[in-house]
C-alpha cells in the first residue's frame, strides 16, 4: 500500500461498519475498523435466519467477513469511539482507554440498540418466566429448541408487535420498520418446527414495506395458518395454570379479547444506540427527535453530517434492514471518496 | 350505463347503513379537537378499549368512539359517550398520547351543548 493512501476510520462493525471498510479498502483507502464488541459482526451475530426468504444469516456474515479481510484493514475490537473531532485538514478520533487516531475522514456506524423490553413492564418481560423477545427466539432458534422456561413444548404463541415502536410511553414514536416482517418470518419458522402450535399475531398495522415481505405475509396465511389480531396488547398476566393471559382489543370485531398464552414474543423494535448517543453529544453531532443522527439532508444528504470529513452508514441515522444499510454504508463510502477527492 | 341503473345492481348503498360524510354534523368533532387537540393522534389500536374497565361489562368501545366523533355519528354517540366511568386507565396505555379521558368528558360536553344549539 502506498504511504500516501487516505486514512478513513470506520467507527462500527455492524453490517454497515463491515460493508463500508470493505468498499473503501477495495478503493486503495487505508481502513482504521472500530468495535466496542469482541468481533465484528454486530447484531448479525445473534440471528438465526434473515427475511424474507429466511436464508441462514451466516451467509450474509460470511459476505461481511470476508470484506473486511483486506490488508488495508486493520480492526481495533473491544474498543469505543468516544469523541470526533475536526482539526485542520484532519480528523482526530479519540478512543475508550485515552488513545486517539488521526485521519482524513470518518465515517461513523454506530448502529442501533434494541428496545430493553423490561421498560414495557404490563408485558412482564422479566416477571413472567414465559415472555420473550423477538432476539431471545431467535437464540432458540439457534439452539434448535423452542421451549418454555420449564422445558416443556408450547402449544400457543403469540407474537406482539411493536414493542417500544410506535409507543409515546417510551418516547419511540418511530416505527422501526423491521419487526413486522421479523414476525412473520418467526411465525413461519415456529409452525414449520412445532406444527401442532398456534401462531397468533397481535399487530397494529403490517408493514411489509420491502421486496417479497407481502408475499411473505400471504404465505404465513396461505401455507402456514399464522393468525393475525390487529390491536394493541394493553397487558399481560399469569393465571393459575401458570399460563400467559393477554388483554387486547380485537379492533376488527370491536370487542375487548382475551386469550392465554404459552410463549410471547415481543417484537422489540430499534433505537439509537447508547454508544452512538453519547458520541454524538461528545462531538456535537446532531440528533433528531427520533435520536437518531440527524443527516445533512433527509433526501440527498443521507450520509451527511454537518462537520467536515464526518459521514453516515446505516441505522445509526434510521431503522433499517440488512439490504438498505448495506446500500447506505456504500454511499457513504461514495460520499466519502467524493470529499477526500475535492478536498 | 346511467347512475340510477347502476344503483339498482347493488352499487348504492341503503341510506340506513350509510355514512354520508358530506351531510355529517361536524360540530362535535370540531369542538372536540379543539377542547382536546390530542384527539387527533388516535391510530386506533384499541389499547384503550383492551384496557377499559366498563368495556369488560357493557358495550362500551373507546377506540369506536373516536371514529364515530370523526365521522359525526351524533346518535350512536350520544349513548355511547354516557357509559365511560372516567377511571382512565386508558390513559395509562395510549401509545399517541391522547388524553383518552378528557376526550369522553368533552365529547359529552360537546353533544350537551349541540342539544342546547349552543354548538
Amino acid at each position: 500500500m502506498k504511504e500516501t493512501a487516505k486514512h478513513v476510520i470506520v467507527a462500527g462493525g455492524g453490517v454497515a461498519g463491515m460493508e463500508a471498510a470493505g468498499s473503501l479498502a477495495e478503493m486503495g483507502m487505508r481502513v482504521t475498523l472500530i468495535e466496542k464488541g469482541q468481533d465484528p459482526g454486530g447484531h448479525l451475530l445473534q440471528w438465526h435466519a434473515l427475511f424474507p426468504d429466511r436464508r441462514p444469516a451466516e451467509e450474509v456474515r460470511g459476505y461481511l467477513r470476508q470484506k473486511i479481510e483486506h490488508e488495508n484493514i486493520n480492526i481495533i475490537t473491544s474498543t469505543v469511539v468516544e469523541k470526533i473531532m475536526h482539526q485542520g485538514h484532519d480528523v482526530i478520533v479519540k478512543l475508550s482507554g485515552g488513545t486517539e487516531e488521526r485521519a482524513d475522514a470518518v465515517i461513523v456506524a454506530t448502529g442501533f440498540d434494541l428496545f430493553d423490553a423490561h421498560r414495557k413492564e404490563e408485558y412482564g418481560y422479566g416477571i413472567y418466566d414465559n415472555v420473550i423477545t423477538s432476539a431471545d427466539l431467535e437464540d432458540m432458534f439457534n439452539k434448535g429448541k423452542i421451549a418454555k422456561a420449564d422445558g416443556s413444548v408450547p402449544a400457543r404463541i403469540g407474537f406482539i408487535h411493536c414493542v417500544g415502536s410506535r409507543d409515546e410511553k417510551v418516547n419511540n414514536n418511530h416505527c422501526s420498520k423491521v419487526c413486522c416482517v421479523t414476525a412473520v418470518k418467526q411465525a413461519i419458522e415456529v409452525r414449520k418446527k412445532l406444527p401442532a402450535c398456534e401462531v397468533f399475531c397481535f399487530y397494529m398495522d403490517m408493514r411489509m414495506y420491502g421486496p417479497y415481505y407481502e408475499e411473505l405475509y400471504r404465505e404465513s396465511q396461505e401455507f402456514h395458518n399464522v393468525n393475525y389480531i390487529r390491536g394493541k396488547v394493553s397487558e399481560a398476566s399469569v393465571n393459575i395454570n401458570n399460563r400467559l393471559v393477554i388483554k387486547v382489543e380485537d379492533t376488527l370485531a370491536g370487542r375487548p379479547l382475551k386469550m392465554e398464552l404459552d410463549l410471547m414474543v415481543l417484537m422489540v423494535g430499534m433505537e439509537m444506540s447508547k454508544s452512538g448517543a453519547r458520541l454524538a453529544e461528545a462531538s456535537g453531532l446532531e440528533t433528531g427527535i427520533n435520536r437518531f443522527l440527524e443527516t445533512g439532508d433527509h433526501h440527498f444528504g443521507n450520509n451527511l453530517s454537518r462537520i467536515n470529513g464526518v459521514f453516515y452508514a446505516g441505522t445509526c441515522t434510521a431503522p433499517m434492514n440488512i439490504t438498505d444499510t448495506i446500500s447506505h454504508a456504500r454511499a457513504a463510502v461514495a460520499e466519502t471518496v467524493r470529499y477526500l477527492n475535492g478536498r | 350505463m346511467s347512475v340510477k341503473q347502476a344503483n339498482r345492481f347493488g352499487f348504492g348503498i341503503n341510506q340506513s347503513r350509510l355514512i354520508n360524510y358530506d351531510t355529517s354534523d361536524r360540530k362535535v368533532r370540531e369542538y372536540v379537537t379543539l377542547m382536546e387537540p390530542s384527539f387527533r393522534l388516535c391510530f386506533a389500536c384499541g389499547g384503550c378499549t383492551a384496557a377499559c374497565i366498563a368495556g369488560q361489562h357493557i358495550s362500551f368501545n373507546l377506540r369506536r368512539m373516536n371514529t364515530l366523533i370523526r365521522r359525526g355519528e351524533i346518535d350512536l354517540l350520544r349513548d355511547e359517550v354516557t357509559r365511560c366511568m372516567l377511571c382512565g386507565k386508558c390513559l395509562l396505555v395510549c401509545p399517541r398520547g391522547v388524553n383518552t379521558r378528557n376526550v369522553v368528558a368533552v365529547t359529552a360536553e360537546a353533544i350537551r351543548k349541540l342539544d342546547n344549539n349552543e354548538l
